[in-house]
């Protein structure tokens, strides 16, 4: 039988409920200051220096922020078209050549169409190309057609590729001199348009391959990459109200991982360790962790995941699915409170 | 005709000649692993001399010299053929024949790059080829370099989508440096490709994509130069592919005539006996 979301039964929708955003709605709070196109800016900025950085689209220019790459440097960038195995292809060609690709498209495109591309092509190679995707996780009310929840699980069983969740404008700009100075191919998920800025706050410094603790705390330790790192340091401050006191470690740098930070700051003050990500619970930063842990003889006595289901996700508007699937700090907090119980 | 190129004037080894010797290291080669390959080989052979020893500008004592003609390998499982040719080129030495698919050799059965000196590509996941080309020559005419990137692929690779993505994008880009080089030889692993999936009529695909097409025999050595310097010389911009229908097992009658060539069992004793006839048959 064919399976079917849509019930019949379901209420009227009503004035409150809200509507599908565009492709890729913003998760930029009201209040939060934001950075317009970090990427594209700072790949833009680093271009100046770099003869060698080229950018590569396959028709997403404008929805990666590589349009400001492209209008800066015409002649070094490339549209490839709706095309992504010759584009991972191409990009091959060019590192071979001695170019530095940037190359952009949706995360579901890169990981799940042009897979055994990057994987021969590039990573087999150690070749020189930065993929930077769009879309990572739930990030589109699209439905599974856009949703990458599974991107981190299926890179992150492809040897010699670095893979990379930045959680803000900040980290973006930081981010991609350090990719690019980085010899071997990198898979990096962007948040593009507006993107918040945060980590500045926290005196924060990306360092390509490293985790660290961005706020410390006594009664949980918040294990984070990406957008959820912004919802975990937002979810901590509404939780110290409470009383309740969360570490936060950031792990922008998912493969490979820190190993040695992870296992003593998880194993530090005995904390419960909560793992959380904008990713499915199959593959991820969660699983990445707890292999690392119990691979160490550092298994902790609990271990928790905030990530999505093992499952595909509905369609909607963003904030409702956040809701929906665990990933807003409202629902953040309220995992951690019944866990408290 | 003299090739374009001064290294290969003067020469007075024929091409035929050049043909044969391929054959022969192929044979060696295969007799190592006792099975192989074998059908493409001797299939492509004359081609690979017309590459090797008239077409491709490229030093032999250094093979990532950068103003060299790159020569892709898309279909990874013809290794035993490009090392063959680079044997005779003298890019490899002889005696490595003998460790062909064998522990630690530089000569692993499917052709990786990471491996072998003269590789340029990783093939052997088919469909990759052509598009990994078309990033080589968007590259090479950033650098303005007047190296030509051929791109040697199999009729079995036009099954993947991918080779249509890399066609097309090849002639929207322009790429007037970029030679295909299709080996038709109507063998896959489960049969003759045109009843696997048939990409016929392949010229008329190849002209709708934008690209320069020549379709010739691919054992008429003479035929062969004639479409490589037609593909050379052609004002076109846009890509170029020569089509090649060739004879698996070529030179070999007795194994030409084996009804499975994808990949051919040949029993111990046959290999002194393929030797044998392959010499009955060399050029003068």
């Amino acid at each position: 039988m064919r399976r079917s979301k849509y019930d019949p039964r379901r209420p009227v929708a009503s004035s409150e409920r809200k509507t599908t955003s565009a492709m890729i709605a913003s998760i930029a709070g009201d209040d939060v200051p934001t950075i317009a196109a970090p990427f594209g800016n700072a790949l833009t900025k680093l271009a100046a220096e770099r003869d060698d950085i080229v950018g590569m689209t396959a028709d997403l220019s404008k929805y990666t922020d590589l349009h400001v790459f492209a209008k800066a440097y015409p002649a070094r960038f490339y549209q490839m078209g709706m095309a992504e195995q010759v584009l991972m292809s191409a990009a091959a060609g060019m590192a071979r050549e001695g170019f530095t690709p940037f190359v952009t498209t949706y995360a579901v495109f890169a990981s799940r169409r042009a897979y055994d591309f990057i994987c021969l092509a590039i990573a087999e190679e150690m070749l020189n190309v930065k993929i930077v995707c769009a879309l990572p996780g739930l990030t589109t009310g699209y439905g599974p057609s856009h949703q990458a929840t599974e991107d981190i699980a299926i890179f992150r069983g492809m040897p010699n590729l670095m893979i990379v969740d930045p959680a803000d404008a900040i980290e973006i700009e930081q981010a991609v001199p350090q990719i690019a100075v980085h010899q071997g191919p990198v898979y990096m998920r962007l948040l593009r348009g507006k993107v918040p800025r945060v980590l500045d706050e926290y005196g924060y410094k990306f360092e390509l391959g490293k985790a660290k603790m961005i706020v410390d705390g006594q009664d949980f330790l918040f294990v984070s990459s990406g957008l959820m790192t912004m919802r975990v340091l937002e979810a901590t401050k509404e939780l110290a109200k409470e009383g309740v006191s969360c570490g936060v470690l950031h792990v922008p740098t998912v493969k490979p991982l820190d190993t040695e930070t992870i296992v003593r700051e998880c194993t530090r003050l005995g904390r419960p360790v909560i793992v959380a990500e904008n990713h499915s619970v199959i593959g991820g930063l969660g699983e990445a962790v707890a292999t690392t842990l119990m691979r160490e003889g550092a298994n902790q006595n609990i271990f928790r995941q905030i990530a999505l289901p093992d499952e595909f996700l509905d369609a909607g508007a963003l904030p409702t699915l956040h809701d929906q699937y665990g990933l807003s700090t409202k629902a953040i907090c309220g995992s951690i409170r019944s866990w408290l119980k | 005709m003299d090739s374009p190129h001064e290294q290969h004037r003067g020469s007075n080894i024929s091409l035929p000649e050049r043909a044969y010797r391929i054959r022969r290291n192929a044979l060696r080669m295969g007799e190592v692993q006792g099975q192989g390959y074998i059908g493409q080989a001797l299939g492509v052979a004359d081609i690979l001399a017309v590459s090797y020893f008239y077409a491709l500008r490229y030093k032999p004592e250094d093979p990532e010299w950068e103003d060299r003609d790159r020569f892709c390998l898309s279909i990874g499982h013809y290794a035993i053929a490009l090392y063959s040719a680079l044997i005779e080129a003298g890019i490899l030495p002889e005696f490595e024949l003998e460790t062909y698919g064998t522990d630690d050799s530089r000569l692993p059965m499917s052709g990786m790059v990471t491996y072998t000196p003269g590789m340029e590509i990783t093939g052997g996941s088919l469909g990759h080829g052509l598009g990994i080309c078309v990033g080589m020559c968007l590259g090479l005419k950033r650098k303005k370099s007047s190296s030509l990137v051929y791109n040697l692929m199999s009729d079995g690779e036009l099954g993947e989508g991918s080779t249509w993505e890399a066609a097309m994008s090849a002639a929207h880009h322009g790429l007037d440096n970029l030679i295909a080089i299709v080996d038709f030889n109507n063998q896959q692993a489960d049969g003759p490709s045109t009843q696997m999936l048939s990409s016929e009529p392949i010229t008329d695909k190849f002209a709708a994509f934008g690209w320069f097409v020549q379709r010739v025999d691919g054992n008429d050595i003479d035929a062969v130069r004639d479409a490589f310097d037609q593909a050379r010389s052609h004002k076109g911009k846009q890509p170029r592919v020569v089509i090649c229908d060739t004879t698996m097992c070529k030179g070999v009658p007795f194994l030409e005539t084996r009804e499975i060539t994808h990949f051919v069992r040949v029993e111990p004793d046959e290999w002194e006996k393929a030797l044998k006839v392959l010499d009955e048959g060399r050029p003068q």
